[in-house]
């Protein structure tokens, strides 16, 4: 049997990648709310705030915990299956990644030991002061991860020589052209991520009346932020779409489904494209409404799929699709957002089950609109590894057989699935456990309670174990 | 234009950053085989809190040698991680299982044991990567024109299997004396018990090290005996080293022994190194073969002189602020 490794390691990278995309897209938002949550306690001293905040961290070690794992698989992917992108890149992919880590791995991965152990071993200012690190740090690893992937997709400030890149400018290349609207569709959808999931868990707090108090006052900054970020994500993704139409006009003929170049293009809302014959069946559309969104003009040009030979077009379905499920899952969360404000400003937004329990179903939803953004922009690259530069066939590791990188793509699941199982379990049993009345009468590494009073807190998902040894 | 030797300054720098690796992270992973000998269920707990905070920082280390080669030596990148690809693997598979037994197992009451074994496995199977790794460096890999170009288990044979072994009882040496450091009472008195016997271990495996090495690799022999009137100071420093860490232990000192042995860690990463140098790729490229374009070195060079102080800088805080004994059912992260 013939396996081929460029394509088995592609799907291993986006199985990887995938994976470890949920965690720091949601622990970026996390970050900044936990900071936020720590800088008004330290100004007001409210200890709503200092019980919000000490349980979301909670949540976001498991959820940091998972991404740092998964991360440092990703340090050595490129290395173990991309052997030759590697070296042919590494003059400037090399110091981005090294830049990473130094300004923003040890940052986060030192201060957050304080900010999860140091509560009583700092002055209050030092764990606030780390606090804020950690969101800064989370913030600075975006930067250099987005700029080295956005000139992946819009390369400058390089040229090859016999085989290598050689730098010519270092700013053209760190600020390419993709990079601000990816950067900022980025930094606007870990908020987004983050908001979602703290309102949908307030919101479940409150459908069953639990933790009342400080679970509005999540809810409530939630719904605030979220009307005024999820508008935003649909005009940063529009700038988004209009710069890639201008560098990689194939990934939007494929997001569009558009195959012959043409004017007045519809927007389709429903396709099955069929590449072997260069068609989609069972269209719905809307007519112009494409050409008018991506040109701003009823009559505007849009360049067709056919206008490149076969070899160079991405799949098109997958990338099709999937930019509607983003585009959906925005839209859903637009109207929800505004929804939530007005009856926030109406007074009526805690008592609005119908509001609460949909908001509590969407806590999947940011990630799956995450994954599919990231689908249609990856996979729209393709067969480009460096667009116009290196194809993705000629980045792979020479010496990497089929049976290889099956073997570690079976294994990669295999660890994958154990983490990520416990980790929802975990997190389950975090949230259902919900934030204690007084943080300091527990002690959950024995998983006893050391004060009788606080074994109140609703029971954990199993029973503590008796002392051993 | 070559006023200074760019590549000669990365070196150094990337020595320093697996240097900080090896010390740091071997310890935590140390801490992780000796695991399931602890004398209690309170001991591990103990254990474990004393690397909770600072295991993540280490580990840091590893990515920062990971991004440095790639930055400074792509060769080196693109050589090792192909030709390990199973090794990098299982490296990699042990690291996660370790890394987030950490905040499971805090919180799990009855699958506790699950993590325990998690905690153990992936740190032995980690460490022994690792050493596999050394040991290929000093076999050397199948290059031909800067590709690695051999098959997916050249780089496991019995050398390598005992560099594997070599660096897990090493870790364990470090693990075990960091334990002796951070803890008191009944988990200390084992530590204690333990030391001298891995320290034994670990010279044992250090004299096969020594014996097979020069075997393994004619240059490497031709380089000692070239040389012998002044790295006979190796093994004897190692030696002296180890009587040093042996009385110590003896007197019961809690922080010698553990200074003691990352000094004889030390010294073999040294002896590796001078055995080696200049080889980045062997048997066929130097550092300088192996390196990034000057341009990045230099770009890479100038953030690194900033941000390497202020990292150890804000690294030697949390150590201070997490100094001292871990007490005993002190809570985790304050769950």
């Amino acid at each position: 049997m013939e396996l081929d490794p460029l394509f088995i390691s592609r799907i291993q990278f986006a199985f990887v990648v995938s994976f470890h995309a949920i965690f720091p897209v949601f622990s970026i938002g996390l970050a900044a709310y936990i900071a936020l949550l720590e800088g008004i306690y330290f100004k007001t001293e409210n200890p709503v705030y200092l019980k919000l905040s000490k349980f979301w961290i909670k949540i976001f070690a498991v959820v940091f915990g998972m991404g740092v794992v998964s991360g440092i698989v990703m340090a050595f992917q490129f290395g173990t299956n991309w052997s030759n992108y590697s070296y042919a890149a590494a003059n400037f992919i090399g110091p981005l990644l090294a830049y990473e880590v130094v300004t923003a791995f040890f940052l986060e991965a030192t201060f957050l030991g304080v900010l999860l152990f140091g509560r009583d071993k700092v002055p209050h200012g030092m764990h606030l002061f780390s606090a804020c690190m950690v969101a800064f740090g989370t913030f600075i690893s975006s930067f250099w991860i987005l700029s080295a992937n956005s000139w992946m997709h819009t390369p400058a400030g390089v040229e090859m020589v016999d085989g290598v890149i050689q730098m010519t400018s270092w700013t053209q290349a760190i600020f390419n052209s993709s990079f601000p609207y990816r950067f900022a569709h980025f930094a606007l959808a870990s908020f987004i991520t983050g908001g979602f999931v703290v309102a949908g868990v307030s919101a479940w707090y409150l459908l069953r009346g639990w933790h009342q108090e400080i679970s509005q006052k999540a809810l409530k900054m939630c719904v605030i932020m979220l009307a005024i970020a999820t508008p935003l994500q649909l005009l940063s993704g529009d700038m988004h779409g209009l710069n890639t139409l201008e560098e990689q006009p194939m990934k939007v003929a494929a997001m569009e489904g558009l195959w012959e170049t043409g004017t007045g293009v519809p927007l389709l809302l429903f396709a099955i494209p069929d590449a072997a014959n260069e068609t989609n069946h069972f269209e719905i559309g809307i007519p112009k409404l494409a050409s008018l969104i991506l040109t701003h003009e009823l009559d505007g040009e849009v360049a067709g799929l056919t206008s490149v030979p076969r070899e160079e077009r991405p799949p098109v379905g997958v990338v099709f699709w999937s930019f509607r499920i983003m585009v959906a899952i925005g839209m859903l969360m637009i109207a929800v957002a505004l929804v939530g404000a007005w009856k926030l400003f109406r007074g009526t937004l805690y008592e609005s089950r119908g509001l609460l329990t949909i908001l509590n179903y969407m806590i999947p939803l940011p990630f799956v609109a995450v994954l599919a953004g990231w689908f249609v922009t990856e996979v729209g690259r393709q067969p480009w590894i460096i667009q116009g530069i290196m194809t993705v066939g000629e980045g792979l590791t020479p010496s990497l057989t089929g049976w290889m990188a099956l073997f570690t793509l079976i294994g990669y699941i295999a660890v994958y699935t154990v983490v990520f199982a416990s980790g929802l379990f975990y997190l389950r049993k975090i949230i259902i456990a919900g934030p204690k009345e007084d943080e300091e009468d527990t002690a959950s590494d024995s998983g006893r309670p050391k004060r009788p009073w606080s074994a109140v807190s609703p029971p954990l998902g199993d029973a503590p174990e008796p002392a051993r040894g | 234009m070559e006023l200074i030797d760019l590549t000669l300054i990365w070196v150094l720098l990337i020595g320093f950053g697996v240097f900080m690796y090896v010390l740091m992270d071997g310890f935590d992973l140390g801490v992780g085989i000796l695991f399931p000998f602890a004398p209690s269920e309170e001991s591990r707990d103990e254990m474990m809190k004393s690397v909770a905070p600072v295991w993540d920082g280490n580990e840091t280390w590893l990515i920062l040698g990971g991004a440095g080669l790639l930055a400074a030596f792509p060769m080196i990148y693109s050589v090792f991680l192909p030709a390990l690809y199973i090794g990098v693997f299982l490296l990699l598979a042990g690291l996660i299982f370790r890394g987030i037994a950490f905040e499971f197992r805090f919180k799990a009451t009855t699958q506790k044991h699950w993590w325990n074994y998690a905690f153990f496995g992936g740190s032995t199977v980690a460490s022994f990567a690792q050493g596999a790794v050394i040991g290929s460096y000093v076999q050397g890999f199948n290059v031909v024109d800067g590709r690695y170009v051999g098959g997916a288990f050249d780089w496991l044979t019995p050398f390598t299997l005992m560099t594997g072994l070599g660096v897990v009882a090493g870790y364990a040496l470090l693990g075990v004396t960091w334990t002796i450091m951070k803890t008191e009472g009944r988990t200390q008195d084992w530590a204690f018990k333990l030391a001298p016997s891995l320290l034994v271990i670990v010279l044992a495996f250090f004299v096969l090290v020594s014996v097979w090495t020069p075997l393994t690799n004619e240059r490497v022999m031709t380089r000692w005996f070239d040389h012998i009137n002044w790295l006979w100071i190796f093994p004897a420093l190692t030696v002296a080293l180890a009587a040093v860490v042996f009385v110590q232990l003896r007197k019961r000192a809690e922080t010698l022994p553990f200074l003691g042995s990352m000094t004889l860690f030390s010294m073999f990463y040294l002896g590796i190194l001078i055995s080696m140098w200049p080889l980045a790729v062997p048997p066929d490229y130097t550092f300088w073969d192996a390196a990034s374009d000057p341009g990045s070195q230099l770009f890479l060079l100038i953030g690194f002189l900033f941000l390497i102080p202020i990292v150890l800088g804000y690294t030697a805080w949390t150590y201070w602020v997490f100094r001292g004994k871990v007490k005993p059912g002190a809570g985790y992260a304050g769950h």
